[in-house]
């Protein structure tokens, strides 16, 4: 289950067992037979960690979901709350409690808050009168979750909201507690580099608290060379703009929570019971797990999607030459050998089968002429291309191609920013809302705003047509600054633009050979600054990065003596880069591609708050999450 | 590994199953379709399958997850489970000690790191017995007991509420102790920490001084909203918004209350509260808008219920309605109103011309909007005399405020005839976009009638073979060739 973490540069198996082992001690602690409460939520994070065959072996009996009222009946000594520290869930826990005190059955609680315990919580515990029930109250310190053998999240999807809209810097003395941690398991890292005003709150954190674990210090050769944190809110595009990368797309299309998938069953159903047509279709969505675990998944899931039917169709020459092998088993002997082979053959079959089901799904709405249309305004808004004035952008579209014909020193270049039709198309077709203030958000970050009116034309628009209550809204997106008036009439994008070559043209998606590949001619602005970073320096970039929003610095940490890393030639630095706020799958595909370049001299760990795409940023900032539809 | 299953040798020895080959030069979807035939022509039986492949239920869950475990377990209570034992001592269960251990321990990599720490305050009073089980710590030796009382510098008091352990806050007396422990605590970032000196704050000082030495302290304050809001404490939260002269905040987040109103009449009395905060100016017309929408929706939901129950109109006999129309966006309800209270007088609060007028809807949304919903009831005349215009000389004509292109997409996703469709594809102005409406949407004699006038012999000889033969577009493209009146280009 877990050996794909092990085979990166960086065995990312340690912490997952150093958080395994915690998980034991907890539960050795409630002697006795158990039964765990889960808040549901966390179930998916702990997946990651652990299997039921780990809680089981721990006497762990029974696991309910958390819900209002009484618990269901077990025959257990302990009952164990798994919770986040959310008071809505203590109020839950309480009536739990309570109503099992009414049945004189008396047992044992405990609960564990994950990450950390709080204040609040127990003090809410306290008011409902069931404080005094518990045995146990702990904490389960599960920062950074080993998502992949190069990848950790935090698995927190209020990590942007709560930092940039509430000012609230709890995820970050997470991050940095995390970050600690992880130092201790795999060394002191030498080099802190960071751009923005939450790196700077962590940096200084993980500084403080070094000073604090002095005497502590651990005697391990560092792993990391240098970290790298980065602010999502100087990024704010990269999100925005449609993923085109093969992972990126299934999340833009179908979400990935946790490392799962749920997909449509029919295209699965037919091949799983061939010959037997018919006979009782499943109709619940079928669950994939997707990571490096699965070859063929780690082979392809970074490709520009255009690149991946290539990919599978080469995959299927090899594994279907595999299976005709079998007509040249002559011997025994050749014959056993085959056999033994079988099992991994048919292994490979049918991830192959799989993903081929996948990909035929995310084509068809790659291909549709919407998807099209709306990859096309995004790609204006990104080249600064800006088309439409007073006529209609879709006559324009449909001879644009994707990616290719447009460019960026195009004469369009300085026409003022307008209302764009196809936004005002999109909306009076009433597509999901979402959609449109991911459009909306794109074309105001890459104007420095919009225009007075622009601004006031759009919320009327969106207001009128889904509710007023989005007025809640759009007010967020306007504090977090991913949509806001101008202000002035300087626009820096331009400049960033040129500067960090964030367009390329003719990107190459089958063999590429930029990171431009991900969304197929974007360069996503965070990734280069990792790239510049680690050549030629950001010395070189000083007049940009004084235009992305707070500071930029570099520190560095001591390291015991003896403990220097002596670099043998030709040896990769490797980097942590950490995203506060969320990465998305193509950032990390960029990323990947950076550690893969034969000239690269650095490989990448990823970590992050939580993996996000643009659907789930802009739903985590919204007031009303279910918007109303007719 | 191979069990004997009849078809096995005829499958081991037959070549009935070829490798494939592709043609290279295909796109990728064709192969992409191909390598799925491939790969379900490779047959091999399920059972094996299972040995090197996760396991995984159909619904999804990979067997032995947690997840999965939920669902079973919960699915599995034996009723035998109600038989309880009833003796468990519940004093004496203090928690068995964690097992001293070797090896990594992520809350073991800290020095100082308390295992059973409580964060509670340890003046704050308990009872005998659960001060016993929930702080353990409190009954270990006196000499270590000794230390709680000591005086501890706010430094220190801070490191202690980190590290879980005991510690008194009571002690900081004066404004400028608690002052210096706010501070010590907002360095630290620890949001609980810096929550519990909050709670300490506000039972002990005056409100004018708390929230005066909060604005002087962004990150604390921030903390102080937050924990405000999280317990639901909005008088308070309230006037400290007033205090901080930050007004637009407050109202929104008073009328964001109007989320958790589930009765519409209470809840339009609520936004009617709402009117007198001190909104920005553009929010003050939002509100408004709000609150009038709402008033009207409940009217008319009163008054078509009664209709719709009384068969009084045929309207809701033949399209009964599918949802209330409470709580919907403006737009939704304009819809509504054009296919329900169509040709109302503007008098009346349900007629579309009233709602256009009172909420400033745009000309280009109002006929989205209006056409929409008679194309919909397939009122074609109603549609017509939409973009019916007259001039001052009585000729009429056809005008829109957005491209005909549109009007006919939206027509044909309502159905609408060819020969409706047609008019309006003749309205294009951009010919080569009219040609391509036209061929999408068959729209014969447009497509004939554009060749015509382009004088283009070519392609009008072109289309002649994508017409079925003996069909009327078919002769008409006859006569139109045999017509010697014509010159043509080609």
């Amino acid at each position: 289950m877990s050996a794909h973490l092990s085979y990166g540069r960086v065995n990312l198996n340690i912490l997952r067992e150093a958080a395994r082992k915690d998980l034991r001690e907890f539960l050795d602690k409630c002697a006795g037979s158990k039964a765990i409460v889960w808040d549901e939520y966390l179930t998916g994070p702990f997946g990651l960690i652990a299997q039921y065959s780990l809680l089981k072996e721990h006497e762990v009996e029974k696991m309910f979901t958390l819900k209002g009222g009484r618990l269901p009946t077990a025959d257990v000594k302990n009952i164990i709350f798994f919770v986040r520290p959310k008071l809505e869930l203590m109020d839950i826990i309480a009536e739990n409690v309570i109503s099992a005190d009414k049945m004189h059955s008396p047992r044992d609680f405990h609960i564990l808050f994950v990450p950390r315990r709080s204040m609040l919580c127990e003090q809410r515990l306290k008011e409902q009168g069931v404080l005094g029930s518990f045995i146990n109250i702990d904490e389960y310190i599960l920062d950074l979750i080993p998502y992949d053998s190069d990848l950790l999240s935090m698995e927190s999807e209020g990590a942007f909201r709560e930092c940039y809209l509430e000012s609230d810097q709890t995820s970050l003395y997470h991050t940095a507690k995390g970050l600690m941690t992880l130092q201790a398991l795999y060394g002191t890292i030498p080099q802190i580099f960071g751009k923005g005003e939450c790196a700077r709150h962590v940096a200084n954190m993980m500084l403080r608290m070094k000073r604090e674990f002095a005497g502590s210090q651990t005697q391990i050769l560092p792993v990391f060379d240098s970290l790298l944190l980065l602010d999502r809110n100087i990024d704010l595009l990269t999100p925005l703009a449609t993923q085109l990368t093969y992972e990126g797309l299934i999340d833009e299309v179908y979400g990935i929570t946790n490392g799962y998938v749920k997909l449509p069953p029919e295209k699965f159903a037919a091949q799983k019971k061939q010959g037997e047509a018919g006979k009782d279709l499943p109709t619940e969505p079928k669950k994939m797990q997707l990571n490096s675990a699965e070859e063929l998944y780690a082979e392809i899931r970074d490709k520009n999607f255009n690149g991946v039917g290539a990919a599978l169709s080469k995959k299927a020459k090899i594994i279907s030459a595999a299976f005709e092998e079998r007509h040249n088993a002559k011997t025994v002997g050749e014959i056993k050998q085959f056999v033994s082979q079988l099992p991994h053959m048919q292994a490979a079959r049918s991830s192959l089968a799989n993903h081929t089901s996948i990909a035929e799904l995310i084509k068809d709405i790659t291909t549709s002429e919407a998807f099209f249309d709306n990859l096309t305004v995004e790609q204006e808004f990104m080249t600064g291309v800006d088309t439409d004035k007073v006529g209609d952008t879709r006559s324009y579209l449909h001879y644009i191609k994707l990616g290719h014909n447009i460019d960026s020193s195009c004469v369009f270049a300085h026409v003022i920013p307008q209302v764009n039709a196809y936004i005002e198309d999109c909306i009076a077709q009433r597509d999901p809302l979402i959609k449109i203030l991911r459009l909306v958000s794109m074309q105001s970050v890459c104007n420095n705003g919009l225009k007075q009116k622009v601004f006031d034309y759009y919320r009327r628009e969106i207001l009128q047509t889904y509710g007023y209550e989005h007025m809640l809204t759009l007010n967020n997106l306007e504090k977090t600054g991913l949509l806001k008036p101008q202000t002035s009439t300087r626009n820096n994008y331009p400049t960033i633009r040129k500067t960090l070559k964030l367009w390329m043209e003719d990107a190459n998606e089958q063999n590429p050979n930029d990171i431009s590949y991900v969304y197929s001619g974007y360069a996503p602005l965070s990734i280069r600054l990792a790239q510049v970073l680690a050549r030629p320096g950001w010395r070189s970039i000083e007049e940009v990065l004084k235009m992305l929003p707070g500071p930029h610095f570099e520190e560095r940490q001591q390291l015991p003596a003896g403990l220097h890393k002596k670099r043998q030639q030709g040896e990769n630095r490797t980097t942590l880069v950490f995203f506060l706020g969320g990465v998305t799958y193509a950032e990390i595909a960029a990323l990947r591609f950076l550690s893969q370049m034969e000239d690269g001299g650095t490989e990448y760990i990823i970590a992050t708050t939580k993996l996000i795409n643009g659907t789930s940023w802009i739903k985590s900032l919204m007031d009303r999450p279910e918007a109303q539809t007719l | 590994m191979i069990r004997g299953k009849p078809d096995d040798d005829e499958y081991w020895n037959s070549s009935k199953f070829k490798a494939f080959t592709f043609d290279d030069e295909d796109d990728d979807f064709t192969r992409l379709k191909e390598s799925k035939r491939a790969v379900n022509s490779i047959l091999v039986e399920d059972e094996d399958e299972e040995d090197e492949v996760e396991k995984v239920n159909w619904s999804g869950e990979p067997v032995g997850s947690i997840s999965w475990s939920v669902k079973e377990t919960a699915s599995n209570i034996r009723s035998t489970g109600e038989v309880r034992d009833l003796s468990f001592p519940k004093i004496d269960t203090a928690p068995s000690l964690p097992k001293n251990s070797s090896g990594y321990s992520l809350s073991s990599l800290f020095k100082g790191k308390a295992k059973t720490g409580s964060l509670q305050s340890f003046s704050e009073s308990f009872s005998e017995q659960s001060l016993r089980n929930y702080a353990p710590e409190l009954r270990k030796p006196k000499s270590e007991y000794k230390d709680y009382i000591s005086d501890w510098t706010p430094e220190e008091t801070v490191k202690r509420m980190q590290q879980g352990k005991a510690y008194s806050l009571e002690k900081f007396h004066f404004l400028q102790d608690k002052l210096l422990l706010l501070d010590e605590a907002v360095n630290a970032h620890d949001g609980n920490v810096i929550t519990a000196v909050l709670i300490f704050l506000k039972k002990s000082l005056s409100k004018e001084i708390l929230f005066r030495e909060l604005i002087a302290r962004e990150i604390a304050l921030r903390h102080y909203i937050h924990y405000l809001k999280e317990m639901g404490e909005h008088k308070h939260l309230v006037e400290l918004f007033k205090s901080l002269g930050r007004t637009e905040d407050m109202a929104l987040m008073q009328y964001r209350d109007h989320l958790n109103i589930k009765d519409e009449n209470r809840r339009r009395d609520f936004l009617k509260n709402c009117l007198s905060l001190p909104f920005s100016q553009e929010d003050a017309t939002h509100v408004l808008d709000h609150y009038t929408l709402l008033e009207r929706q409940i009217i008319i939901e009163a008054n078509d219920k009664h209709v719709e129950s009384s068969s009084q109109a045929d309207i809701f006999k033949k399209y009964p309605r599918k949802a209330s129309i409470l709580n919907m966006p403006i737009i939704t309800t304009l819809y509504y109103s054009c296919f329900y209270h169509y040709g109302e007088s503007e008098g009346t609060y349900s007629s579309p011309a009233n709602i256009r007028k009172t909420f400033r809807i745009s000309d280009k949304q109002f006929l989205l909007t209006c056409l929409g919903a008679r194309a919909k009831l397939k009122a074609w005349f109603d549609v017509d005399a939409l973009f019916t215009t007259k001039n001052w000389l009585g000729y009429t004509k056809k005008r829109s405020p957005i491209g005909f292109h549109r009007i006919v997409d939206i027509l044909h996703k309502n159905n609408a005839p060819v020969q409706v469709l047609q008019e309006y594809v003749n309205l294009v102005e951009d010919t080569e976009q009219k040609i391509s409406l036209a061929q999408k949407y068959k729209c014969h004699d447009v497509i004939i009638n554009t060749y015509r006038d382009l004088k283009d012999r070519q392609l009008l000889i072109g289309y002649r073979e994508k017409v079925e033969r003996s069909s009327p577009e078919y002769r008409k493209i006859e006569e139109l060739l045999c017509n010697s009146q014509i010159r043509w280009k080609n």
